[in-house]
C-alpha cells in the first residue's frame, strides 16, 4: 500500500478539521432553519433536508476514503465495497420512501392504522 | 481434510490467508470490508424502514428540536441539537485518535500507539455515557401529554411554548387510583408506573385554564410546526382522552406517533450496541498492543482492522445524527 510506512498526521488533522466543520455548518442550519430553505421544495422535500443529505454524503466520503484508507486499497476492493453498498442501499431506499408515501397518499385516507 | 484446502496452510499465517492475497489486502481486513458492507445493509434496511414510516405518518411525525432539548447542566433551557452535536463530535474524535494509532501502528510506535488507542477507548466511553443520558430523558419525558382514544397525542402549550402537566395541574385525582402492586391489588398482578395525574384532573385543569391551548400531532405544512388547536376545538379533542402519557416507552409515548419512539430505542440502540462491541474489541486490542503482541508479529494490521469497524460505527452515526435528528 502507498500509505504504508509514511506518516498521514497532517492529512488527518485537516480532515477532522473539514467533518467538524460540516458538523457546526449542518448544526447551525439546524438550529435557524433559514425559511427560504426551510419553508421551500425542492425534487420531494426542503431544499434544507437536501443541504443535510448532501454534507452528510461528503462526511461519509471523507470518513471511508481518509479514515478508513479505502483510497489506500485496490481498485476492485474498491468497486465491489462501495458498488455493492451504495447500489443496495438507493434501490432499498427509492422503493421504500416510494411506498411510504403510498401509504400516506392512497391509503391513509382508506385506513385507520 | 487435504483436499478441500485450496492454498498450502502449513505456515503461521494462515488466518491471515497465506501468501495469497486478492485485492492485495489480508483475507482479515477483506473479511472485516465485507462484514461492514453487510452491516451497512443491516443498518440502511433500519434507516430505510423509518423513512418508510416517515413518510407514511408525514403529516404527523414529531419534530426532533421538540423532543430532544436538553443538554446537561442546563436546566429547563431549550436547547435543540446541542447536545447530539457533541456527541458526534466525540465520536468523530474518537474516531481521528483511532486513525491515528493505525498511522503510528505503520511506523511501529507502540507506546503512540497504546496512548491513542486509550483516548479511543476514553471517547467510546464517553458517546456511550452520553446515548445513556440521552435515553434516559427520552424515556422520562419533559412535558407529559395526553393520548385520545383514537390514538393522537395532546401537548399543552402557553403562550406557544409548550408546558409540563405539572406546570398547570393540581388538586386531587379524582379517580381514587393508587399504584397496584402484587402486595394490594390482585395478589399476582401489578402494573406499570402509573401516570402522575389522571385524566380528570388534566380535563379539569385545562377547563380552569383558559391561557392554556392544546397542540395536535398535525403539523401545518405552510410553517411546518404543529397545529396549535383553538380552546374550543381543544375541549372536544381532551374530551376524548384515555390514557395521560409521561415519557416514552414501546407503546405510548408523549412525543407523538408510537413508532417514533420504537425507532428511536432500536436504531439508536443497535448503534449504541455496536459502539459497546466496538468499546470492548478496542479494549482487548489495547492490552494485545501493551503486551506486544504485534510488535512480535512485526505488524499492526490487527489495529486497523478493529479501527475499520471503529470508523464504521462512526459512519452509521453520521446518517442516524442526519436523519433522526435534522431532516
Amino acid at each position: 500500500m502507498a500509505h504504508a510506512h509514511e506518516s498521514n498526521t497532517k492529512k488527518i488533522w485537516i480532515v477532522f478539521g473539514l467533518l467538524s466543520l460540516i458538523t457546526i455548518v449542518e448544526v447551525i442550519f439546524g438550529i435557524i432553519k433559514p425559511d427560504a430553505f426551510h419553508l421551500t421544495s425542492f425534487l420531494g422535500t426542503s431544499p434544507l433536508n437536501w443541504i443535510f443529505i448532501i454534507l452528510t454524503l461528503v462526511k461519509a466520503y471523507y470518513i471511508t476514503w481518509a479514515f478508513m484508507h479505502m483510497d489506500g486499497e485496490k481498485k476492485w476492493l474498491r468497486r465491489s465495497v462501495v458498488w455493492a453498498s451504495v447500489f443496495l442501499i438507493a434501490y432499498l431506499v427509492t422503493l421504500l420512501l416510494i411506498e411510504g408515501g403510498y401509504l400516506y397518499d392512497t391509503l391513509a385516507p382508506l385506513v385507520k392504522w | 481434510m487435504e483436499a478441500n484446502v485450496a492454498i498450502p496452510s502449513d505456515s503461521k499465517e494462515t488466518w491471515g490467508g497465506g501468501g495469497v492475497k486478492p485485492f492485495g489486502a489480508s483475507y482479515g481486513k477483506m473479511m472485516m470490508w465485507f462484514f461492514i458492507v453487510s452491516d451497512a445493509l443491516t443498518f440502511s434496511g433500519f434507516l430505510a424502514a423509518y423513512g418508510l414510516t416517515r413518510f407514511k405518518f408525514i403529516d404527523s411525525w414529531p419534530i426532533a428540536d421538540e423532543v430532544f432539548t436538553h443538554f446537561p447542566f442546563l436546566h429547563g433551557v431549550h436547547a435543540p441539537m446541542y447536545y447530539v452535536a457533541l456527541m458526534t463530535f466525540i465520536l468523530i474524535f474518537s474516531s481521528v485518535t483511532m486513525v491515528l494509532a493505525v498511522d503510528a501502528g505503520h511506523q511501529m510506535k507502540k507506546k503512540k500507539v497504546t496512548f491513542y488507542m486509550f483516548l479511543t477507548i476514553i471517547g467510546g466511553i464517553i458517546f456511550l455515557g452520553s446515548q445513556a443520558w440521552e435515553w434516559k430523558n427520552f424515556i422520562n419525558g419533559s412535558y407529559g401529554a395526553v393520548k385520545t382514544t383514537d390514538g393522537k397525542v395532546l401537548q399543552f402549550v402557553k403562550d406557544g411554548h409548550q408546558i409540563a402537566l405539572a406546570d398547570f395541574v393540581t388538586g386531587d385525582r379524582m379517580d381514587e387510583r393508587i399504584q397496584q402492586t402484587p402486595t394490594n391489588g390482585l395478589w399476582f398482578e401489578g402494573e406499570g408506573t402509573m401516570s402522575q395525574y389522571s385524566v380528570a384532573q388534566v380535563q379539569k385543569a385545562f377547563a380552569s385554564n383558559p391561557d392554556i391551548a392544546i397542540r395536535s400531532e398535525l403539523i401545518d405544512p405552510a410553517t411546518k410546526q404543529k397545529i396549535i388547536l383553538s380552546r374550543e376545538k381543544g375541549l372536544v379533542e381532551l374530551a376524548k382522552a384515555k390514557l395521560v402519557v409521561e415519557g416514552a416507552n414501546l407503546k405510548v409515548n408523549e412525543y407523538g406517533n408510537t413508532i417514533f419512539a420504537d425507532f428511536f430505542f432500536f436504531i439508536t440502540g443497535f448503534h449504541g450496541f455496536h459502539v459497546f462491541t466496538g468499546v470492548l474489541i478496542n479494549i482487548i486490542i489495547f492490552f494485545n498492543v501493551i503486551l506486544g503482541t504485534y510488535e512480535r508479529r512485526g505488524h499492526y494490521e490487527m489495529v486497523e482492522k478493529v479501527g475499520l469497524y471503529w470508523h464504521f460505527v462512526d459512519l452509521v452515526w453520521v446518517f442516524v445524527f442526519t436523519f433522526f435528528y435534522l431532516v
